[in-house]
């Protein structure tokens, strides 16, 4: 490893454990005012009440301000529930809002300062590790010594990794209250883009975008000399950064609703939920646009861009989760399973998830459509249950906690509605497939082994058979990878797209009769 | 035939394993038995270099999941043949066993050449082949500070790159005077040759080994080449060709020369008996461009092939189809197709041949004199195996060839259109009534500059 690569990876895991160390700074004061900014009206005077106990006293910590706070909370909403008084519970969880304005900390004072200390040196160190890869050595793909790294073969830094990433997501999504220096540290950003104060969101888009350039820029140096690489890998760069990151806070700043314009149902699960249509509909003639575009793109954009490129148009070009999985999924793509039985369990799953996913939705419209007259609000628990089991659980604690694990496409692979709706139609109506090179095949391997979607490539190049299924994303690796100049990603006639070759080209000794 | 006869094949190589698939395709009834003793499962042996530099665990090369061989009651049987008893129609394994057979088929595959150089079986002495070979690779590198590889074909590059992947120097003998120029014209070859001196491989040509010299506890110490210069090393890779693996065979019933002595039909002098793959060695030359042993992974697939339909019934003759082959040097990809021998006269041949100044970008085309396409090299890009097939089979004019090159790329989308400068130079040398493709707005827009 070159000197310089050395400083870059000391400076990323400065950056890392700045960042991981942020939360446990500070201290937390809570007061009267702070409630009633940060409470709705509704909830203000029973909330004023209910944390009168811990107004004014310090705490050294996140743990223990947010013990006393949820035990006072928790004290109150217990006592309705045991009387059965649901309507008095107050489901709304302040926690986040209340923690963040009872904290002062250092970093809170200079969060300029803080966010150079953390993500600034983490990003700084990453380049510094990714930029001289593979300087002064010919153009190819090496994936040297890959199978025997501790990072990307299960090994314990894999691990680690793994657990670290789990644990980010579970307190991201379920105890955000934890992470309200993190937060704090990136408002002036936000206030830039969007002129409001960060959520936990903003954070986690903000790092999510970070991670996907630096290690994009990883990709460019490691596919060097193959183009389509570069250009997919330039592609989901720019749509996660200008169309998942910026445009939807620039909207906010001009007062239109924040939209992600790439984002389809049903990945995007709660384009239809009531809140949503509301702001749509709410939201002028823009709002109307929106709506209108988002609805083009299901039942337009995904069947024509399918039918002639194939699903690869949105999951490794365009999507937000497949930009991830395209870039820091990247080092563990050859984790995903190949067994026929696995296959299995991806058709079931995922499958399931676009079934699951389009009944809430019907019944999330007829029940907005009817006034919520015909199922109240049982939608909402629908909703509360997909939110959790498959939006947060499966796409964020799994999808990309398990990429030390399982490989960089769990989520994409088992359960994205949407990945499942764009395979439907690859494998039924598209003019996309993987081509084979004749007889050219050697049974390597290569190609299984680094396809993320644990395709078994080989089964099919082998026999001079085309590969068409509808789990497959293009991102071109089988093909990239392959030493002998196999397999090649095209579109081309329907006509021909699946076939069954009785014998590989090259042996005359068998006669095929038409 | 008996439909419950017992089809026992030696080796579970490609030629092998083709084979057995291909008799269950078209018998259900027959009883097949795959004896190895060098690893239950198939594996692709050209991927081993790939398990040695990390890029895949051996499970990986095994092309077929392990419930498939039982699903299709294909029986493994594990264990090195000590002698088949022709008479009997059996075998003895080493560990004693006995297997008996209906018809036997002897697809045992080659060995590394050893040719006798005084001290070649010292410790730290090798060849790669097997998958013993590759886990006595794993031992003997381990404390390696120079090693050297002796022969310059494809395993010998296979081994270079293995080497400096564990960042061990290499020196290479090469006895040609540039790297596989016994099978490569001479511009590819020193394109190549060249390549492997960027990867800081000491590529030295037209030298030969003379002797390793012992450590004098057994192992290598160092070798000494032809021209009396001493290298130390403390591992020797023996990469010189391959030889049929048929020494268990010798002194029996069985015609043996260099290998197993088969007609077009594959059937040996014994009845009942046949041999494919590796080990086979042809009569008669099954074309003249080809050898009587052919010693590639698509040989050895198509020979399974041809054989499973003779053992069902259909007696095949074997016919071959116009050649192809594969390689990938370090970094570079090579494909051929047809006949591109190393050298030849001019009266016999046209030659066109174009390379990218830079890149390790080449293509040459051979012509009869009728200028009818007779084969083609390809390196740094790809080409269409399909294509070429008819193409030669048809004997299309080379200008045809040239004029729809584009048809037959097979480079990933996005790539540089080298075709485009393969029909310029063409036309500059040759002549002809077309025009060279212009490149498409995406090409122009996003694609590698050529």
């Amino acid at each position: 490893m070159k000197v310089i690569q050395k400083i870059g990876l000391f400076l990323f895991l400065i950056g890392l454990g700045v960042f991981t160390t942020i939360p446990f700074l500070g201290t937390y004061e809570l007061n009267q005012e702070m409630v009633s900014a940060n409470t709705k009206d509704i909830h203000q005077e029973k909330m004023l009440e209910i944390l009168t106990p811990i107004y004014d006293q310090s705490y050294s910590s996140n743990f223990q301000f947010l013990s006393a706070f949820n035990q006072e909370f928790g004290n109150y909403n217990d006592a309705l529930k045991a009387e059965g008084k649901w309507d008095e519970v107050i489901w709304d969880d302040y926690s986040f809002s209340l923690g963040k304005a009872a904290l002062s900390s250092p970093v809170k004072d200079n969060p300029w300062l803080w966010m150079f200390l953390s993500i600034g040196l983490a990003v700084l160190g990453g380049l510094l590790y990714n930029l001289p890869k593979y300087k002064d050595e010919p153009e190819g793909i090496k994936n040297n010594g890959i199978f025997h790294s501790k990072m990307k073969n299960r090994g314990w830094l894999g691990m680690l990794t793994g657990s670290y990433l789990i644990l980010f997501y579970v307190i991201l999504y379920w105890f955000p209250a934890y992470l309200v220096n993190l937060v704090a540290m990136v408002d002036p950003l936000s206030m830039i883009f969007s002129g409001n104060p960060a959520s936990q969101w903003f954070l986690y888009g903000f790092v999510y975008t970070l991670a996907i350039i630096v290690m994009g820029i990883r990709m460019f140096r490691k596919y060097r000399g193959n183009k389509y690489q570069q250009l997919r890998t330039a592609s989901v760069m720019f749509f996660q950064t200008a169309f998942a990151f910026l445009i939807p806070e620039i909207l906010v700043l001009l007062n239109q609703p924040y939209f992600d314009f790439k984002n389809i149902w049903p990945l995007d699960y709660d384009f239809f939920y009531s809140y949503q249509l509301d702001s749509f509909l709410s939201g002028g003639s823009v709002g109307m646009f929106m709506l209108i575009w988002g609805i083009l793109l299901i039942i337009i954009g995904v069947p024509v861009f399918t039918y002639f490129f194939g699903k690869r148009w949105y999951c490794s070009w365009v999507c937000g989760c497949g930009g991830l999985a395209e870039t820091v999924g990247d080092p563990y793509r050859q984790l995903s399973d190949k067994s026929v039985k696995s296959w299995k369990i991806e058709r079931y799953l995922i499958n399931g998830v676009l079934v699951l996913a389009v009944v809430m939705t019907i019944l999330t419209i007829a029940n907005y459509f009817s006034d919520f007259w015909l199922l109240g609000t049982v939608t909402n628990e629908l909703h509360n249950f997909y939110g959790f089991a498959i939006g947060s659980a499966f796409a964020g604690v799994v999808g990309t906690g398990f990429y030390p694990f399982m490989g960089n496409r769990v989520w994409c692979r088992f359960g994205c509605p949407l990945a499942a709706y764009l395979g439907i139609v690859q494998r039924f109506k598209s003019r996309f497939r993987i081509s084979t090179n004749g007889g050219q095949c050697i049974s390597c391997g290569n190609c299984s082994t680094y396809c993320e979607m644990g395709i078994d490539v080989r089964w099919y190049a082998q026999r001079g058979q085309n590969i068409v299924r509808s789990s497959c994303v293009g991102c071109g690796v089988c093909s990239a990878v392959c030493p002998r100049g196999v397999l090649k990603l095209e579109n081309g006639p329907e006509e021909g797209r699946i076939n069954e070759l009785p014998i590989i080209i090259g042996n005359d000794s068998v006669k095929i009769n038409a | 035939m008996n439909p419950n006869r017992h089809i026992l094949i030696i080796g579970n190589g490609i030629a092998g394993v083709t084979l057995a698939r291909h008799i269950r395709k078209r018998d259900s009834s027959v009883k097949i038995t795959l004896v190895s003793g060098e690893s239950k499962y198939f594996f692709s042996r050209t991927a081993l270099m790939y398990v040695f530099m990390g890029h895949m665990k051996f499970e990986h090369t095994q092309p077929y999941e392990n419930f498939f061989w039982e699903k299709n009651r294909i029986d493994l049987k594990e264990g090195w043949v000590q002698s088949v008893d022709f008479d009997e129609k059996s075998l003895k394994l080493q560990s004693g066993e006995s297997l008996f057979y209906d018809q036997l088929v002897i697809a045992s595959g080659s060995k590394p050449n050893k040719f006798g150089w005084p001290g070649q079986d010292l410790k730290g002495v090798q060849g790669l082949y097997s998958k013993q070979d590759l886990e006595l690779m794993e031992e003997n590198t381990k404390e390696v500070k120079r090693a050297v590889i002796v022969g310059g074909g494809l395993i010998g590059i296979e081994m270079a790159e293995m080497l400096a992947y564990k960042k061990i120097p290499v020196t290479f003998l090469v006895r040609e005077t540039s790297f596989w120029r016994n099978v490569l014209p001479k511009e590819e070859s020193e394109m190549i040759s060249k390549h492997v001196r960027e990867h800081h491989i000491d590529l030295r040509l037209e030298t030969e080994l003379a002797e390793i010299i012992d450590d004098g506890n057994g192992k290598v110490k160092a070798v000494k080449t032809n021209h009396g210069e001493e290298i130390p090393c403390e591992f020797v890779g023996l990469t010189a060709g391959v030889t049929p693996n048929v020494d268990f065979l010798r002194n029996s019933k069985l015609e043996v020369n260099r290998g197993v002595v088969v007609n077009s039909k594959f059937e040996t002098n014994i009845p009942d008996v046949y041999s494919i793959g590796d080990c086979a060695e042809f009569q008669v030359k099954p074309a003249a461009d080809r050898k009587n042993i052919e010693q590639v992974w698509y040989t050895g697939r198509m020979h399974g092939e041809t054989l499973a339909l003779t053992l069902t019934g259909q007696a095949t003759d074997y016919q071959a189809g116009v050649w192809f082959n594969s390689a990938k040097f370090l970094d570079v990809e090579y494909q051929t197709y047809g006949t591109v021998p190393a050298d030849w006269k001019e009266e016999e041949f046209q030659s066109f041949y174009w390379e990218h100044p830079q890149k390790k970008v080449a293509f040459r085309m051979l012509m009869d004199t009728k200028g009818a396409i007779v084969g083609v090299n390809n390196f740094g890009f790809r080409l269409k195996h399909e294509f070429f097939d008819k193409a030669i089979k048809e004997k299309w004019t080379g200008q045809k060839v040239i004029s729809s090159l584009r048809k037959a790329n097979f480079d990933p989308e996005f790539f540089a259109p080298f075709y485009i400068e393969i029909q310029k130079a063409f036309l500059k040398e040759f002549g002809g009534d077309f025009k060279p493709e212009k490149r498409s707005f995406i090409q122009k827009l996003f694609g590698a500059s050529v």
